[in-house]
């Protein structure tokens, strides 16, 4: 089942490692790109040409961005009570100690950064997937007021997927039956 | 350098797995225990018989919990300009839609479910110890 991961990044070169890396890990992956804060908050608030624009399940976010930067980016989604639930992980070639203290103010879900070797960013990339993607249970995409059949009217998308995300609840309360525990 | 790390759990049999399963992942991790949600707050706050306890690099919260619920606990930590900062994972067996949704509302950091398998349960440790404790930065500990 598709998950949707919107990518907020300037850089064309990382934009390219990124979606490589999620091809090669999980090819269910629909990976939408904001390359600037200004487009980042179009997407997220469906404005625009991102009217039929999907809600990220995950949103990688760079903190230097043009036009709006990275911590104010994070800011608005925070202080906004519908994208706040969205997990927000900062993705950035800052070290800069007060960058990531900065960042966990404005609660952002976790903060990493950007290896400068190709090998090692391809196994950063494996790692959000199978940390952020595969373990973490993350909000139910509540599609809200997107029909259905506007979803997944991009280049990129087939009816076929717009089912399988339709199934997702479904699947996660089945899921949740059989984990029942005694005592909990 | 040792890694500070609260669990926040009443139930002794989860506590004592992820003891263990610390204990395998990564040594050097130091795990403190709080069996219910006041003495979390009071630990986090280094209160009463917590006055020399170290501020946690991360925090593994359970939601039901004694005294103090978990999502209280939550709600708590993320009020607080100090404290906020602290990375806190929701670690619970339940996966109810409502609480995963109430502990983003709340600003959890991320949200896992306990697996019932005792070898799945050792492979999540080792997960949060491989992304939260060696991929993910931390802010310094003040």
């Amino acid at each position: 089942m598709p998950l949707e991961v919107l990518v907020v990044e300037d850089s064309s070169g990382d934009i390219r490692l990124t979606r490589e890396a999620f091809r090669d890990v999980n090819p269910f992956i629909h990976l939408e790109v904001a390359h600037d804060g200004v487009e980042a908050m179009a997407f997220l608030r469906r404005q625009g040409a991102h009217l039929h624009a999907p809600r990220p399940d995950l949103i990688l976010l760079d903190l230097n961005l043009p036009k709006m930067d990275g911590r104010q980016v994070l800011a608005m989604i925070k202080d906004d009570d519908s994208l706040k639930t969205i997990p927000t992980v900062i993705l950035t070639s800052s070290e800069a100690e007060a960058d990531v203290l900065k960042s966990y103010q404005l609660q952002a879900n976790c903060y990493l950064s950007k290896p400068m070797h190709f090998e090692a960013f391809h196994g950063l990339v494996k790692s959000i997937n199978d940390f952020w993607l595969t373990k973490v249970k993350l909000p139910q995409n509540e599609q809200g007021d997107a029909p259905e059949l506007s979803i997944h009217t991009g280049p990129e998308r087939s009816p076929k997927k717009s089912l399988g995300t339709k199934s997702l609840g479904t699947r996660r309360n089945n899921e949740s039956d059989r984990r029942k525990r005694n005592g909990h | 350098m040792a890694i500070e790390v609260l669990l926040v759990e009443d139930n002794p049999g989860d506590v004592r797995l992820t003891q263990e399963a610390f204990l395998d992942a990564n040594p050097s991790v130091h795990l403190h225990i709080a069996s219910d949600g006041v003495e979390a707050m009071a630990f986090l706050r280094r209160e009463g018989s917590h006055t020399k306890d170290p501020r946690p690099d991360l925090i593994l919260l359970d939601l039901n919990l004694p005294k103090m619920d978990g999502r209280e606990v939550l709600a708590q930590i993320k009020k607080d300009e100090s404290l906020k900062t602290i990375p806190t994972v929701i670690l619970t067996t339940s996966d109810a839609e409502g609480d995963i949704a109430k502990s983003y509302q709340l600003q959890a950091n991320c949200y896992l479910t306990k697996p019932v398998q005792l070898n799945a349960f050792e492979a999540l440790v080792k997960s949060i110890n491989d992304f939260w404790l060696t991929k993910a930065r931390l802010p310094q500990s003040r």
